[in-house]
């Protein structure tokens, strides 16, 4: 009021003053004219503002809320990996760990000095503490130590007043309750490297895994589950100031395999400190009850990473304790191919069981003589003695016969020298030769060939699950594969199921007169494996011996008469072999054993093969759903 | 405020040409071994204070070419030679301001001595004549501009082009300006503002959490205040009978609505963001200093309206 009053008294006097003085005048209508332009000048901005607030509103309402909404990954548990009847064989458990947070102590080196006073920390741990430091911003906690014990939490905790920003956490960290029992298989996992990280977001979470052999490296992605998420709302430094949402992330598949932890335990057991490697199958579905290789190593080294002097002594070892020999050792099947090179010699009607050959203890071929493992022959033999005796010179006979390509289209069929889809990683297919094949690699195919692999010898390499899944084929005529998931979450794979293999295109005949054979290798007299008779009352088993050379026997060696492999060096001794399956009038398992440098399949792989049987019938793993007692297996192991 | 309030003009007048010389050389020395902030030399340290000499600057000029104005005739505004010596007064600290470099500042001196050439009566041809040129001029000024100025008036063009980088600023202050709605999200409840997206909020960007707290409601109110303030000021200088009143009056409102112009033009993304804080409501020591003195200039030409101190001295000319 009183200002306008003011204003127009000026104004009045304002025609006096501006003869005095005309620059009165011209002040007031410019100032006049500003103050104009200041009101419009506002009142833009107030327009402009309007515009902003009120009729884009929503727009900028939108962004602002994807401003502060920040959403993060949750790492998921892994799943488990469970036996056939459950038992754990990979689990996760609580990894306690002390955290730093940067931000939250004055003196960063200070508290990571006093905390290592309490706990050591070894020049590694500080290294990546170091280098985790540079690399975060100050509010992401850098993990000190892991793995804590609960007597250095309690440390941690009573010197909690001089460790600021220090705090205990717990993630999981996997571990395999059976250690070497199962590492094979189960495999291990180790912390993702720069590679993986880079395919998947997730493994860049602080404490994920990544499978790196095993069922672990197979089922990995099943395993890992999928990432929940958390939505924060962050600063525009990224600290988070308080959770808005929460996605719960689906924990990895819980996988249960058709091992028998128990039968694994007893299969390990008998192989003792030989190399060796067995697998047990259930000849009705494939499913893999027992798969053993000796020797084996530690998977819970791997998670933390191993030593190079550890690394070292594992790869320089001759006994490959890395390697699963049961899927990626292969080792002329020697003997043990006979039943294959028989059955092929039927199916191409190059023979009928009733021929017989005559063995004089060798064979003359293209001027080339090949000897039977027994100097003095063993006179007439058909099919059935033929596999007995394990007559080397009556498989030359009808090797040459039947012709390679036949039999490495029946042993193909039977499982030996073709991927068997296994779920593991790094297995090996083996190899049945072929004179295609010898002609890709700008070879020329010897009649000698043939007849060397007519017992297994030469190029003819086979993995232990190959004559594993060899034998079942045998043992039933059906299709099997085999395999080691049977669940996954409590759902029982199709695979379980016999229905689900379909029978191989041979006459049962043929199957007939074969199994005849490999039963006499051990309950006829003069077969060459009676060690491998089981005494368990109405229980019959059906096998075959196998003792694969890995180096030439000079003939003039084998001469005169002193040769015995077992006085070579261990290396030089020929592989042990066994297959077999059991009961005979209604075959359940099958079971192959290769001994690494065991010398005679008879002696050293039938004797365990039939401890193995004998356990896997005591137990029964397929017929149960839960473990045996524990009692029953061991009244089973001391019937010796 | 009050203590410059009370001093009389003819103490003013006595004052203006040495405190004027005192902010050329406040504002060489800031340019020599001032504080370099935020990629600037802005900041110069007295005494364990930091002073920032643009603002003060301001007020030596507006009392300088108040106090020059006020000595020479009407008559004499329309011969240009007499413009020559107050055009120099204001070309030098733009100058140096524009060295420092800050832009916003320099635009505010440059318009506030622009404005009070214009009050003080300068003939309307003189006007037009040196508009010619201006467009060259602002073509030289753009190719003289430095690399981050430059940014800022391309991410003004098209903010969105670089979101993070330099147009950062202009789209968290818009967003969060349009999150305000209507009456806004609430006093500390502001996510922008609370959760620190918008840079430098308790100074350039003030307004922007006022906007998003309080909504337009509170913003349009701000703005009122604001725009009645400078009214105020303008009527007080129209008021005064003597014309260095009239001019330090105009000169203190155009100043202080310069002010307002460019900061609250900058958050809503008008202008090119310069570091022109907004006036009594942001925090800032020198800038406050600057406003209350010039407050107080501006109650000094109130109390002494009456005065014709300015026209006794010119009386002579005219």
């Amino acid at each position: 009021m009183r200002l306008t009053r003011r204003k127009r008294e000026s104004r009045r006097l304002m025609p006096m003053r501006e003869q005095k003085d005309p620059a009165r005048g011209v002040f007031t209508r410019r100032a006049l004219l500003f103050m104009a332009v200041q009101v419009g000048a506002m009142g833009e901005l107030a327009h402009r503002l309007y515009n902003l607030q009120i009729n884009d509103g929503d727009h900028y309402a939108r962004m602002a809320a994807s401003n502060r909404v920040s959403k993060r990954l949750l790492a998921p548990p892994r799943g488990r990996i469970v036996d056939r009847f459950g038992l754990p064989l990979a689990n996760n458990k609580e990894n306690w760990r002390a955290l730093l947070m940067p931000e939250e102590t004055t003196d960063v080196a200070g508290t990571i000095e006093r905390f290592s006073a309490i706990i050591p920390l070894d020049e590694r741990d500080r290294s990546r503490i170091a280098r985790e430091m540079r690399h975060q911003r100050r509010f992401v906690p850098v993990m000190l130590r892991d793995f804590l014990s609960w007597d250095e939490m309690a440390r941690i905790e009573l010197n909690a007043p001089s460790l600021p920003g220090v705090l205990i956490d717990v993630g999981t960290r996997r571990v395999y309750p059976d250690g070497e029992l199962m590492a094979h298989i189960v495999g291990y996992v180790a912390p993702p490297n720069e590679q993986d990280v880079a395919h998947s977001t997730l493994l860049a979470l602080p404490g994920m895994r990544v499978g790196r052999a095993g069922i672990e490296q197979n089922q990995d992605e099943q395993l890992r589950g999928t990432a929940g998420s958390v939505e924060m709302e962050v600063n525009a430094v990224g600290r988070v100031m308080s959770e808005l949402n929460r996605v719960e992330g689906m924990p990895g598949d819980e996988v249960c395999l058709t091992l028998d932890r128990g039968l694994q335990q007893k299969v390990l057991n008998h192989i003792g400190d030989q190399t060796a490697s067995a697998v047990v199958l259930d000849c009705h579905n494939g499913e893999v009850l027992a798969m053993v290789s000796t020797p084996s190593f530690d998977p819970s080294l791997f998670d933390s990473g191993v030593s190079h002097a550890q690394w070292i002594e594992w790869t320089n070892n001759q006994h490959t304790p890395l390697i699963n020999k049961a899927v990626a050792g292969v080792y002329p099947p020697g003997s043990t191919f006979k039943p294959a090179v028989a059955m092929a010699a039927l199916q191409a009607r190059s023979v009928s069981p009733t021929d017989r050959v005559f063995c004089p203890g060798y064979l003359d071929v293209g001027g080339t003589r090949f000897h039977c493992w027994s100097r003095w022959g063993h006179g007439s033999v058909d099919m059935h003695d033929a596999l007995k005796y394990s007559c080397d010179v009556y498989f030359y006979e009808i090797a040459r016969r039947v012709g390679m390509d036949h039999i490495a289209q029946t042993a193909n069929q039977l499982g030996l020298g073709v991927p068997l889809d296994i779920e593991l990683p790094h297995t090996r297919d083996g190899l049945i030769p072929t004179p295609a094949w010898r002609k890709a690699h700008h070879h020329h195919w010897n009649g000698g060939d043939t007849i060397v692999s007519g017992i297994g010898q030469g190029f003819v390499q086979v993995t232990p699950l190959q004559l594993a899944t060899y034998t079942a084929r045998i043992a039933t005529g059906r299709a099997v594969s085999p395999h080691l998931i049977r669940a996954v979450n409590g759902t029982l794979g199709e695979q379980a199921n016999p229905e689900h293999w379909p029978a191989l295109d041979m006459p049962d005949s043929y199957f007939k007169a074969v199994r005849e054979g490999m039963f006499a290798v051990v309950n006829e007299p003069h077969g060459t494996a009676p060690k491998a008779q089981l005494d368990l009352p109405g229980m019959l088993m059906a096998g075959k011996t196998g003792s694969a050379q890995v180096r030439h026997v000079s003939r003039a060696l084998r001469e005169s008469g002193h040769f015995n492999s077992a006085d070579l060096p261990w290396e030089y001794r020929p592989h042990a072999l066994f297959i077999c399956f059991a009961p005979y009038d209604a075959p359940r398992y099958a079971t192959a054993v290769v001994i690494e440098h065991g010398n005679t399949g008879a002696d050293a792989a039938a004797p365990l093969a039939r401890d193995i049987m004998r356990d896997t019938l005591l137990r029964d793993p397929a017929n149960r759903t839960t473990p045996p007692p524990e009692n029953v297996a061991d009244a089973g192991s001391t019937i010796e | 405020m009050i203590c410059v309030a009370l001093l009389p003009p003819r103490i003013l007048v006595m004052a203006a040409a040495p405190v004027y010389a005192l902010s050329l050389v406040l504002l060489a020395a800031v340019l020599h071994m001032g504080h370099v902030g935020k990629g600037a030399e802005r900041w110069l340290m007295i005494g364990g204070m930091q002073v920032q000499p643009s603002e003060f600057a301001k007020i030596a000029l507006v009392l300088a070419l108040a106090a020059w104005f006020s000595r020479i005739s009407y008559a004499r505004m329309a011969n240009p030679l007499w413009l020559v010596p107050p055009a120099l007064m204001v070309l030098v600290p733009v100058a140096l301001v524009l060295k420092e470099p800050n832009l916003g500042t320099a635009v505010i001196i440059g318009g506030v001595g622009a404005s009070l050439f214009f009050a003080a009566g300068m003939r309307l041809w003189l006007i037009g004549l040196l508009a010619l040129p201006v467009p060259y001029a602002l073509k030289l000024a753009y190719s003289h501009l430095h690399d981050y100025q430059r940014a800022r008036i391309t991410t003004f063009m098209n903010p969105e082009s670089d979101p993070l980088g330099a147009g950062y600023n202009i789209i968290q202050s818009k967003i969060a300006l349009g999150s305000g709605g209507m009456w806004g999200q609430g006093y500390l409840h502001g996510s922008q503002g609370q959760l620190n997206f918008l840079p430098e909020k308790q100074t350039d960007f003030i307004f922007t959490m006022i906007a998003e707290e309080w909504g337009f409601a509170g913003a349009a109110v701000v703005l009122g205040l604001l725009l009645l303030l400078i009214l105020g000021g303008m009527t007080m200088a129209i008021c005064s009978r003597n014309r260095f009143g009239r001019l330090v009056g105009l000169g203190i409102s155009m100043n202080f609505f310069f002010y307002c112009l460019v900061n609250l033009s900058m958050v809503m993304g008008a202008i090119p963001v310069g570091g022109v804080p907004l006036p009594l409501v942001s925090y800032g020591g020198s800038a406050m200093l600057n406003v209350m003195l010039g407050f107080g200039l501006l109650l000094s030409t109130w109390v002494h309206r009456n005065s014709h101190f300015g026209e006794n001295l010119t009386r002579p000319e005219a």
